[in-house]
């Protein structure tokens, strides 16, 4: 079983790939063809010459201020940098004459007069590009040492820090030393060791697109800049993605972690376990001690690059809150005993058989995890279907995007984005709905930025003036800010405009589409009452923006969707999907580069959970749990009988539960408590189930009610694969035991087995083939694929036997298009005057989710709170300064948390985040879902906010119950 | 026209008036240096606003030009050459003498406000090295008496 692979060739190739046609040329007597357009440093390095370098890196432009890489070209005068000069046909390079050489030399020999020479016990010692350099050039000495420097705080001419310690004299010391600035918790801005290379401040502005970074004064005195005089790393713009420490040479922008660990010395790619982006990274270990993460470039979802989250945010798996052992008591109200795993697996088997043959095999029941792997999650859905013998399975997902998954799979055919994350580089309008990406996606909005900055346009409909709206170098073309709740009123105007101004693709409804039912959809959307005039007052939105946002849209060359759950958790989530979809098909924006409906998933295996079959009525491939031919095709593999019925789904199986038919649920990877909207009905269900089965890293808010935890693992602690929003299975690798003793698919199997399934996977290899044998779309698929591909997006199969990273080029898959009628309706959750505010929710860079993982990070540097967002307007006519404490309350339920004012929302509207438990800002929420699939509201609640002293009693009572419920007994010797 | 305290409305309309230019942040930071006689820290923060930049980059420029100042010079600027024609035709030994007779070192003004003295790196006249410049008016051959008078003319 390979568990680790080699990387693939990691080489900083030194400037960026090119695609141009082919030129022939000859480097060191070397023949060499490249792309035109590339650099003459590139094509040594194809043709296995590196040429030395400082401030050339392969994830940024060539800058050609380094002076290193000189060479010389026959017929060319001069000595001309590498790095910026393209190639030629027929062009003779030569790199290493005595000539370049001397250059160079000469050229080290000044970076290293303002260097301090502590090799030996720099942080970056072994991985220094500097050191490398001075070894490749052959530097053998410094003649311009001692002189004026910034290392040497002594002022004595020491050539290291430590020297400089010894030599430290009373009093005086050198003025042009500059210190450490140690505010970000994750790494290191030493000045002294920098070189001036720009490669931080190039990657800050070409590849994360935030422009923290600058080079402050000139010539000797330049240095880099975290925001203007004043400012460090922690007070700057700077959003810790990490692209400068990648980009840096040298120790300068060092890891903290390396510098206390050592550098690493083994590698294995995985994929990042937060958002629906998926990005690859190398896990870097001594041994298996995790020293750092770095993205991986050949990682196809983020080419390189990470945020804070990825990059930083993994010590929550070491952090002493993480259970280890299993524990079990017989009643919530008492105090947690820890067990052996055989004696914790009896008593929850025990348990779930005993309710089964006093309630009923109905009486059980699932929750799968979007964080979980395709084969975990596989695993829980059979253990329910084949052990329960029941279909009462749900997933996270129900509360994010399954409006997605119904809304794409009627107009569609599938339940998917269309596109992968490169076809952003095609991009000429981005249409982004309901969604943060800078703070959601953040790897995906870098690259999103990237191509606003080439000069492709952008929609924003969103309530709020995210920072997509207008930041550093991007501004969108229009903000739509509409009331909350009216996505459809929105969305059905852009069609009506189109429909009505002619801007429809007629060729491509005609060919793709079903015309007559094209005609249906127009006559509907053409009433007047779809007119952006008429809906205006409803809705919030400018008329004329909204007619030129739709003419952008349909006429501006390739126009792709981008959306996140302020599109699906809504009443009408479902509704806006198909009116997404609809809009794509209109304007003939789906099926090449560039165009398309991409939802932003949530979690990072958001997808996949949904694919593997978590949802009570389809069976894995979103199969009708009716269609005999499908139960067939599972049955014959697992040896049962599957019930034809579809099951509960999570709002149902709490209700159920209250009820008292519901009686026990193993709940995988998932804090519904603290998710899941209406909290106190979340927790009366909970509290009336007989054996509630947590399976979590840590204690979480579900765990409260809970009788039985059962450790898990973390994504570093064992195998599998996930499924990313543009439906890439990547995969994750094991890097170290599980803490636990077992992988979290381990630990359903003890669970099932226990239960008398009989289960004998070794590895998920074995459960990955087993989905393949039985899925469709994911026929093709193994890990010897994976690893020799690196990822596959579904479907792949005989028909794409390696994957597809675009859906529908030639065809719809249900055959052809679909235009549904997208009739607006109002939420029953409107404000009045006892709550005439409306709340929405959302998410922060730093945190993640409920924050299980973040919170337990140095991430809360950034966000140590819940804060609520509100319009100047709104606070003043409440007495709120900035800072109170205030009420918030609606129909559900109340809480109290921290105001800020600003004028990101328009009056009438407040926002926060649901990151902390001691928030619960799904007390507030309330229990209105989508028609079709159930979404909870989230994204709308009447509320009224007013001053407050503190916590409300809720949160003080809850506070109290939550200690409670998470003592520990000592294991019994 | 010196102003102590510049409002917010007085720097905007001076950013504002720069806005029809291609590339206006340069001609901004002129402005602004030339109404205030240096460039308020607040203005930073609103030019980035208005140009869609970060603080950081405005911060990146100004910094780069030695003349945008962070906080007004003296009533007189008096601009030393130290390159390398004017150290050789006695620079050095003038900069020394002006500056103790100041009580001042580089960069420095005097307490009374009254006078500032930088480096500068060649004024283009090395053929009637040393040369020093007071205020806009250029000095060749510049000696200790010549600098005192050409301040007296100044004041």
């Amino acid at each position: 079983m390979k568990d680790f692979i080699i990387p693939w060739d990691d080489r900083d190739m030194g400037t960026p790939a090119k695609a141009g046609k082919p030129v022939h040329l000859t480097i060191d007597g070397i023949e060499v063809t490249v792309p035109a357009g590339t650099s003459v440093m590139r094509a040594a390095m194809e043709a296995g010459i590196k040429v030395p370098k400082l401030c050339a890196t392969d994830s940024v432009e060539a800058f050609g201020s380094c002076r290193l890489c000189v060479v010389e070209i026959e017929g060319r005068r001069g000595t001309p940098a590498s790095c910026t000069t393209p190639v030629h046909a027929g062009m003779v390079v030569h790199t290493q004459s005595s000539k370049v050489k001397k250059i160079r030399r000469g050229v080290m020999e000044l970076y290293v007069s303002d260097h301090p020479l502590d090799c030996l016990t720099c942080a970056a010692n072994g991985d220094c590009e500097l050191q490398d350099m001075a070894g490749m050039v052959g530097l053998r000495d410094v003649r311009y040492t001692p002189g004026d420097n910034h290392f040497d705080p002594s002022g004595t001419g020491a050539r290291s820090q430590s020297e400089a310690r010894l030599r430290m004299p009373e009093g005086e010391a050198n003025p042009l030393y500059m210190p450490k600035d140690q505010s970000n918790p994750y790494f290191t801005y030493d000045p002294s060791k920098c070189i001036v290379c720009s490669r931080c401040v190039r990657a800050c502005e070409e590849v994360q697109g935030t422009f923290a970074l600058t080079i402050e004064g000139r010539g000797f005195d330049s240095r880099v800049s975290a925001g203007a005089a004043g400012d460090d790393f922690l007070a700057s713009d700077c959003v810790s993605c990490g692209a400068c420490v990648q980009a840096c040479p040298t120790a300068t922008l060092q890891e903290k972690s390396v510098a206390e660990l050592g550098t690493p010395d083994r590698e294995v790619v995985t994929t990042c376990a937060y958002c629906g982006v998926g990005c690859s990274f190398k896990a870097e270990l001594n041994g298996d001690q995790l020293v750092r993460m770095t993205p991986w470039k050949h990682g196809k979802a983020n080419r390189g690059h990470s945020c804070v989250k990825g990059r930083f945010a993994y010590g929550y798996a070491e952090h002493p809150d993480r259970i280890l052992n299993p524990m079990i008591r017989d009643s919530i109200d008492m105090p947690w005993r820890e067990v052996s795993w055989s004696e914790a697996l009896a008593f929850a088997a025990g348990r779930m058989q005993a309710i089964r043959e006093k309630h009923g095999r109905k009486s059980l029941g699932v929750i799968t995890s979007s964080r979980c792997t395709n084969e975990e999650t596989y695993l829980v859905q059979k253990l329910t279907r084949a052990v329960f013998m029941n279909n009462n399975t749900d997933t996270c997902a129900r509360v994010c995007h399954s409006p997605t998954g119904y809304g794409l799979g009627q107009t569609f055919g599938t339940s998917a984005g269309t596109q992968d994350f490169d076809s952003v580089e095609q991009v000429d309008v981005a249409l982004v709905i309901g969604a943060n990406p800078t703070d959601g996606h953040p790897v995906f909005a870098s690259r999103l930025k990237k191509r606003l900055r080439q000069g492709a346009k952008l929609i924003v409909i969103d309530p709020r003036r995210i920072d997509m709206v207008k930041s550093a170098h991007i501004e969108a073309a229009h903000h739509l800010p509409l009331t909350p709740g009216t996505n459809v009123a929105v969305v059905t105007a852009l069609a009506h405009v189109i429909a009505t101004e002619g801007l429809y693709d007629e060729a491509f409804i005609r060919e793709r589409c079903d015309w007559d039912e094209f005609q249906a959809f127009v006559e509907f959307v053409s009433d007047k009452r779809h007119a952006p005039e008429s809906t205006a007052l409803l809705t919030g939105v400018n008329a004329q923006e909204l007619r030129a946002a739709a003419r952008l849209y349909a006429k501006g060359g390739n126009a792709a969707i981008y959306y996140g759950l302020g599109v699906t958790e809504h009443s009408q989530g479902s509704t806006t999907v198909m009116a997404l979809a609809n809009l794509a098909m209109m304007t003939g924006n789906i099926g090449r580069e560039g165009v398309g409906v991409n939802p932003l998933r949530g979690q990072n295996n958001v997808q996949g959970s949904c694919d593997m079959g978590s949802f009570p009525h389809e069976l894995p491939g979103y199969r009708h749990v009716k269609l005999p031919e499908v139960r067939k095709v599972f049955e014959d593999a697992w040896g049962v009988t599957i019930d034809p019925e579809p099951g509960l789904r999570i709002p149902n199986m709490l209700d159920a539960a209250v009820e008292g038919t519901f009686k026990g649920l193993y709940c995988q990877g998932e804090d519904i408590l603290q998710s899941d909207p209406d909290t106190r009905h979340v927790a009366a269900g909970l509290a009336a189930m007989e054996c509630v089965i947590v399976h979590d890293l840590f204690l979480n808010e579900t765990a409260n009610y809970a009788h039985v935890f059962l450790p898990g693992s973390s994504f570093l602690e064992k195998n599998g694969t996930f499924t990313n929003a543009e439906r890439r299975i990547n995969r994750v690798r094991k890097v170290m035991a599980p803490k636990n003793g077992y992988e979290d698919w381990e630990v359903t199997q003890m669970l099932a087995n226990a239960m008398g399934a009989g289960w004998a996977y070794t590895h998920p290899e074995q459960i990955m083939a087993e989905i393949a044998a039985t899925t469709p779309s994911f026929a093709n698929v193994t890990y010897d694929l994976l690893d020799e591909k690196g990822s596959v997006q579904w479907p792949c199969n005989g028909e794409h036997p390696e994957g597809t990273p675009l859906m529908h080029v030639d065809g719809f898959v249900r055959g052809k298009g679909r235009f549904i009628v997208t009739e607006y309706v109002a939420t029953a959750e409107r404000s009045g005057p006892r709550f005439p505010l409306l709340l929405t929710t959302g998410r922060i860079l730093s945190q993640y989710n409920v924050g299980a993982q973040t919170r337990r990070t140095a991430n809360s540097v950034w966000h140590e709170q819940d804060m609520l967002e509100i319009h100047p307007h709104d606070a003043e006519n409440r007495g709120l300064k900035n800072g109170d404490w205030v009420k918030l309350a609606s129909r559900s339920g109340e809480t109290t948390l921290v105001a800020t004012i600003t004028d990101r929302v328009s009056p009438g509207v407040v926002y926060t985040t649901f990151h902390h438990p001691d928030t619960q800002a799904n007390v507030v929420t309330t229990d209105y879902s989508d028609w079709a699939t159930n979404c909870p509201e989230y994204k709308v609640t009447a509320v009224q906010v007013s001053p407050s002293n503190g916590p409300s009693d809720w949160q003080e009572d809850y506070a109290a119950q939550a200690e409670r419920s998470r003592r520990i007994l000592p294991a019994a010797e | 026209m010196r102003h102590s305290k510049p409002t917010a409305d007085e720097i905007q309309a001076l950013i504002d008036g720069q806005m029809h230019l291609e590339g206006p942040l340069l001609p901004i930071l002129h402005a602004l240096q030339e109404a205030y006689d240096h460039v308020p820290e607040a203005a930073l923060g609103m030019i980035a606003e208005t140009l869609n930049l970060t603080k950081a980059e405005v911060h990146g420029v100004m910094s780069f030009y030695h003349d945008f100042r962070k906080a007004p010079a003296g009533r007189h600027v008096v601009k030393i050459c130290r390159a390398e024609a004017c150290q050789s035709m006695g620079a050095n030994a003038l900069s020394d003498a002006v500056l103790e007779k100041l009580g001042i070192g580089w960069g420095g003004t005097t307490s009374d406000g009254l006078v500032t003295v930088e480096a500068v790196y060649c004024l283009g006249l090395c053929a009637c090295a040393p040369a020093a410049m007071v205020d806009d008016r250029l000095i060749a051959r510049a000696d200790a008496a010549r600098l005192e008078k050409a301040l007296e003319g100044a004041a």
